[in-house]
């Protein structure tokens, strides 16, 4: 028996206003109780103020749910990101820095931040096309797939810096965390960049389209002639590759790469902004800016804690009642539970 | 039309049967999936529950077993009125089902599988040898004897099947469903599963029989009940009822009227002429078709007939490449096709409406837009991107000439009716420029005028030359399209009709022949 | 001949396999690897990780995952320490307190999973936010247990040997080889193994996880089983998080960080399949074994980083996780 569609005569409210009403309420609590808080003060031809801050700050995990975002269309996920950002940043600084310690120091790359930044970067992507390929070809569930990384990838990492912190004195790389572009911090030009890169892929190529059906029905993209295993690969490669980019973005920050703490949790975060920016965990439509826009929003909750003084673990339990507020409103069972109490009332 | 509610009367009817169900009704969201319905089942029978798709079989069962609740109407059981609620409810008043895809544990002991749920325990723990010895002894009463200690995977899906109703009767047994047991059989295992069948009859257990094949209603069941789009058409003696007269009763059409629709049927352009477009010789797979043969000629509708299960959609998937042949070879326009895969049907200039739209067809969240760009857009891989005035231009085309009743072309198609959903799947593949469309069922679920407007479209594709496999279980509607129509039984094909021979009477007739020893 | 063990114990005995050769392997390598100390430490050392570790077997037998047994390690052990140290109370009831804490946070989570049909790992996720959270909320820092009864606890093995009136030397070496907490640990896994096959609800578990949609046609209870599993988990990660006070005499809010992980690996590792529906939870324990010895060896050799543990185990992880899908596969194949 088919099913009959659900047939709704209002029109359906972008998913994406709700994340947007969100940040607008955070930020307008800031507006109204912190000093200062919408200041943009221009020094030197740059741009500076809490509100810069927070997308500045929110870059890595920006660059992560944007590859997350693509994962998750095609109904997968990616547990990973955060090692592959521990190995990325430790193959980059490693090669710039060329510490005795570390095996690293046996490829002389000159110094160049240039081959080192395009070598940590290839093997994020390679990471990611193992994800891809665990899931596609295997047919391992995604969360076991890259959970495997998730597992080994930090060890990879410490592996290669041998425990240390490798710190760095690299202009060029020191410049993509700290320096400025056109007025902004280098970190949100390379998000912006990135963002209209992948929009536009994804947007004005048949890519998204792609990604959404596979997600939204694998069996009748199949149907319809899709080669769903080289989407999942492409997707879980672009997330790879991202990740080992926030990877660079976040040694840069610091001038060094700390295998033991970057990236840590930020799967968490990257998952979260996904979710919150209305991609649902089960595939199909996708929001790039909605993601966005989730990831800036935790990060904005995050800032307002810290500003208001309670210490910074105090958003985790924020976080996990956001999850949990989120995933029940995209749940179909709780909607027409809560449908089913309101018509009862009225 | 008389017999249509009342049903032929019994010849012996004891006092209170078995099981009653009195005008049942159940009602899903704009389907009446159950009309006023009654059914009865005598303690010591074997009663074949028959009907096409969407007649109403599975829908009856899980309203008996508690799976849904009934919108009206009374269930007794011996006499008295009862209300399952729920499977374990069902299953406590002595009502229990076997389902088709075995619904047992596959990783765990055929014992344990038996024992489920009401394990017997001592002192906080589970009896494991008194479950063997009960496994073993509630098998040995169907005649098995296995190790009940190996997993229920490493036996064959007889053998689940056995354990499954071994299961049924150890729990309660007074009435029990068999949904669909024999479609994964052998022969000699349908042989082994209806003498326990028989032997259970025989000591007073009621046995509800659903099944499509027809063959075994006759070997094996002592009275049929058949249903359509949710009505009983009535309940029969089996040995009173000749097959002929059965088939016609499931498809609705009286055996007498075979000519009334040829009239309205065209006249086919002679194609043996020219070379067929597709060349199908022994095309086989092991448990979904037996190897047949077949040619489609550019400009015909070429028809599959058969009943539900007969191994229409099987042949249509295999031709796609959706599922791979394990015999036989396909020569497309004059070449051989080596190595079949959707991809390169796709190429070849081949089109799939799945039966099985919601599943298969429609990617639900995405515009009507992209759904039928889809299969285009795939064929021409993302770097030939359509662009979005294209896009829309084609979808726009296709909701004119299809008629697709909607706002705009960016409305999530899941908002779509279900006859506009069925021609958005049609634009999709019209859209890549086929040579060959394969309609699997496309007028199933859709309103009549939709249906129509399909079957005009049909006839219109097939003038333009393009070639079209057409399966459809109203053979009206086969007959009214085709020129030639393959006929299936049993998952094997039993004939090929053409010109004076397409009409619902021989067809009818086709099918119901028993098979040729 | 492999097949049909394979089909039997699934990896299992692939398991026992690669334990053993690593234990012989190590011991051959390094001096006094085979001691009897070493062989005891494997069981004391891993207990918190061993008693998470069999909780979320069952999680996992039921087609589950619980991403939030780490930070309940560590939320638990803060709030025992805090309890004790702070509000006074005794460390007993201090734990107690906090298995019905756990108890009941599981329960929850397994509440939402099946009741709103939601995939357990974000919930899960969600989990561990909160209890990591809360954490933190108790105490931002680690705290250490002064309280007179943790080492009355650690001697009791050898106070126990010397009423039974065996020599000091004997009581002495029983105090030093009979940790409390590989007690602990052993104590929860046979409870596990028991529950896992002598009772209603470990069959339960295994049937939800073969076939949820069987489960529900034979008439067992799918919904209440699965938040009994999730209560276990809680329960589990939570005496885990006594056990870690009393391993190290503290409560730390960042105890047990990504142990989940661990612990997952521990689980395939020891042939419990992802997808759930079949496994052991003895398998679990040569998971924890294949760990403990591992870890051992790279501290036995010193040259090695101690990252290699990791490398390792997701090297294994990736191993087993392979296996299991050709498993799967075959037996796919073997059932059409």
């Amino acid at each position: 028996m088919s099913k009959t569609p659900v047939t709704s005569s209002r029109a359906p409210v972008p998913r994406i206003v709700w994340p947007i009403i969100a940040l607008a309420l955070v930020l307008g609590f800031n507006l109204l109780f912190t000093h200062g808080f919408c200041q943009i003060e221009v020094r030197d031809g740059r741009l500076y103020g809490s509100l810069i801050d927070i997308i500045d700050r929110a870059g890595p995990v920006m660059l992560v749910s944007i590859g997350m975002t693509l994962v998750i269309a095609t109904a997968g996920i990616d547990l990973s990101v955060g090692a592959v950002m521990a190995i990325a940043g430790a193959v980059a600084a490693g090669l710039v820095a060329q510490p005795d310690y570390s095996v690293l120091s046996n490829f002389d790359v000159g110094g160049s931040f240039v081959i080192a930044a395009v070598a940590a970067l290839l093997i994020s992507a390679i990471a990611g096309a193992g994800n891809g390929t665990l899931v596609a070809i295997c047919g391992v569930q995604p969360i076991v797939a890259t959970l495997i990384l998730m597992v080994a990838g930090r060890g990879v990492a410490q592996l290669l810096t041998s425990g240390q912190i490798i710190t760095f004195e690299n202009e060029s790389f020191a410049y993509l965390g700290n320096g400025f572009l056109l007025a902004l911090p280098v970190t949100v030009s390379i998000v912006l960049v990135v963002f209209i890169i992948v929009s536009l892929l994804t947007r004005k190529t048949a890519l998204g389209l792609f990604v959404e059906a596979v997600g939204g029905n694998p069996v009748a993209s199949r149907h319809a002639g899709l080669r769903s295993g080289a989407v999942k690969i492409a997707v879980y490669t672009v997330c790879g590759l991202l990740a080992g980019l926030a990877g660079l973005i976040a040694a840069a920050d610091i001038k060094a790469a700390d295998a033991n703490n970057a990236g840590l949790y930020i799967e968490l975060d990257a998952i979260l902004a996904v979710v919150i920016g209305g991609t649902a965990l089960t595939g199909g439509r996708f929001s790039l800016a909605g993601s966005i826009i989730g990831a800036l929003l935790i990060q904005a909750l995050t800032t307002t804690i810290l500003s208001r003084g309670v210490p910074v673990e105090y958003t985790l339990v924020v976080k996990g009642a956001v999850v949990i507020a989120v995933c029940l409103l995209q749940a179909e069972r709780f909607r027409s539970m809560f449908l089913h109490v309101v018509r009862r009332r009225t | 039309m008389a017999d249509q509610l009342t049903g032929q009367p019994v010849a012996h009817p004891p006092p209170t049967p078995l099981l009653e169900m009195r005008s049942v009704t159940k009602t899903f969201p704009g389907v009446a999936a159950l009309d006023r319905v009654d059914f009865t089942l005598r303690a010591g029978e074997i009663h074949a529950l028959m009907g096409e798709n969407g007649a109403g079989k599975s829908t009856l069962i899980k309203v008996l077993t508690g799976i849904h609740a009934r919108d009206g109407g009374d269930i007794l059981l011996a006499g008295k009125p009862v209300e399952p609620h729920s499977t374990i409810q069902a299953q406590k008043l002595g009502i229990s089902t076997v389902y088709q895809e075995i619904n047992l544990i596959p990783e765990l002991s055929v014992a344990e599988n038996v024992f489920l749920g009401r394990q017997p325990m001592k002192l906080g723990a589970i009896r494991w040898r008194s479950i063997r010895r009960g496994a073993e002894a509630a098998l040995a009463r169907l005649d098995l004897s296995i190790d009940v200690t190996r997993p229920l995977i490493s036996y064959s899906m007889a053998i689940q099947q056995m354990v499954a109703i071994a299961r049924a009767l150890d729990v309660s047994a007074r009435i029990l469903i068999l949904d669909e047991p024999t479609s994964s059989l052998d022969e000699n295992e349908v042989t082994q599963l209806f003498r326990v069948m028989r032997r259970l009859k025989d000591g007073g257990l009621g046995i509800v029989f659903i099944t499509h094949f027809i063959d075994q209603v006759y070997d094996v069941a002592d009275r049929i009940t058949v249903l359509r789009n949710g009505r009983l058409v009535g309940a029969y003696e089996t040995a009173e009822l000749p097959r002929i007269e059965l088939i016609a009763k499931m498809i609705g059409r009286s055996v007498s009227d075979e000519s009334a629709a040829e009239a309205h049927r065209e006249t086919e352009a002679d194609s043996t002429a020219k070379q067929p477009f597709v060349q199908v010789r022994g095309l086989g797979r092991r448990g979904a078709i037996a190897p047949f043969d077949l040619d489609i000629f550019p400009g015909e509708v070429v028809g599959m007939a058969g009943l539900l299960g007969s191994g229409r959609t099987e042949a249509a998937r295999l031709i796609f490449g959706l599922d791979r042949a394990d015999a036989g070879t396909m020569r497309i326009g004059g070449e051989p096709a080596k190595r079949t895969s959707v991809r390169r049907a796709i190429a070849r200039g081949f089109g799939f409406l799945p039966e099985d739209r919601g599943r298969q067809g429609l990617v639900p969240d995405l515009s009507l837009r992209e759904n039928i760009i889809l299969a285009l857009q795939a064929k021409r891989g993302w770097l030939r991107t359509l662009s979005r005035a294209r896009q829309t231009e084609i979808a726009e085309r296709f909701i004119k000439t299809l008629n697709i009743d909607t706002t705009d072309t960016d409305k999530p198609i899941r908002l779509l009716s279900g006859g506009n959903q069925q021609k958005a799947i049609l634009a999709r593949w019209l859209a890549t420029e086929p040579a060959l469309l394969i309609l699997d069922e496309p007028t199933r679920g859709i309103d009549v005028g939709a249906k129509a407007e399909i079957q005009r479209l049909i006839a219109r594709l097939r003038r333009d030359g393009m070639a079209i496999l057409f399966i459809s279980s109203e053979l009206e509607e086969v007959v009214q399209s085709s020129g030639r129509v393959m006929v299936l039984r049993d998952r094997v094909k039993v004939a090929e009709l053409c010109g004076e021979d397409v009409n619902e009477g021989r067809i009818m007739h086709t099918i119901a022949e028993a098979h040729v020893a | 001949m492999i097949a049909r063990l394979m089909r039997q114990y699934g990896t299992l005995a692939a398991t026992a396999v690669v334990c053993a050769l690593l234990y012989v392997i190590a011991g051959v390598r390094y001096e006094y690897f085979f001691s009897w100390r070493v062989f005891f430490a494997f069981f004391s050392d891993n207990a918190f990780l061993g008693i998470a570790a069999v909780g979320m077997t069952f999680v996992i037998l039921s087609g589950g995952i619980d991403l939030s047994v780490g930070a309940m390690i560590g939320c638990a052990s803060i709030i025992i320490a805090t309890l004790v140290e702070v509000a006074g109370w005794h460390p007993a009831m201090a734990v107690l307190c906090v298995l019905v804490l756990g108890t009941l946070f599981g329960a929850s989570m397994g509440g939402l999973i099946h009741r709103f049909a939601l995939p357990p790992f974000i919930v899960t996720l969600a989990g561990m936010f909160l209890a990591r959270g809360v954490g933190f909320v108790v105490h931002q820092e680690s705290i250490s247990i002064e309280h007179q009864f943790y080492p009355a606890i650690l001697d009791l093995p050898a106070g126990l040997a010397r009423a039974a009136h065996l020599s000091d030397d004997a009581a002495q070496l029983v105090g030093l080889f009979v940790q409390p907490t590989a007690v602990v640990f052993l104590l929860v896994l046979a409870v596990g193994i028991y529950l896992a096959h002598m009772t209603r609800f470990g069959r339960n578990t295994y049937a939800v996880g073969g076939s949820e949609d069987s489960a529900l046609l034979m008439g067992l209870p799918v919904g209440r089983t699965k938040v009994q599993v999730y209560a276990l988990s809680g329960f589990c990660s939570a005496l885990a998080g006594a056990v870690y006070t009393l391993y190290t005499f503290s409560g730390n809010p960042t105890a047990g960080t990504m142990l989940e992980l661990d612990a997952i690996a521990a689980v395939v590792i020891g042939g419990t399949l992802l997808t759930g529906g079949v496994g052991y939870v003895a398998g679990t324990l040569l998971g924890v074994l294949i760990f403990g010895i591992i870890q051992t060896a790279i501290n036995f050799d010193g040259s090695l980083s101690s990252w290699w543990t990791r490398i390792a185990i997701g090297f294994l992880l990736l191993i087993f996780i392979l296996l299991q899908r050709l498993l799967q596969r075959t037996l796919g194949n073997a059932s059409t």
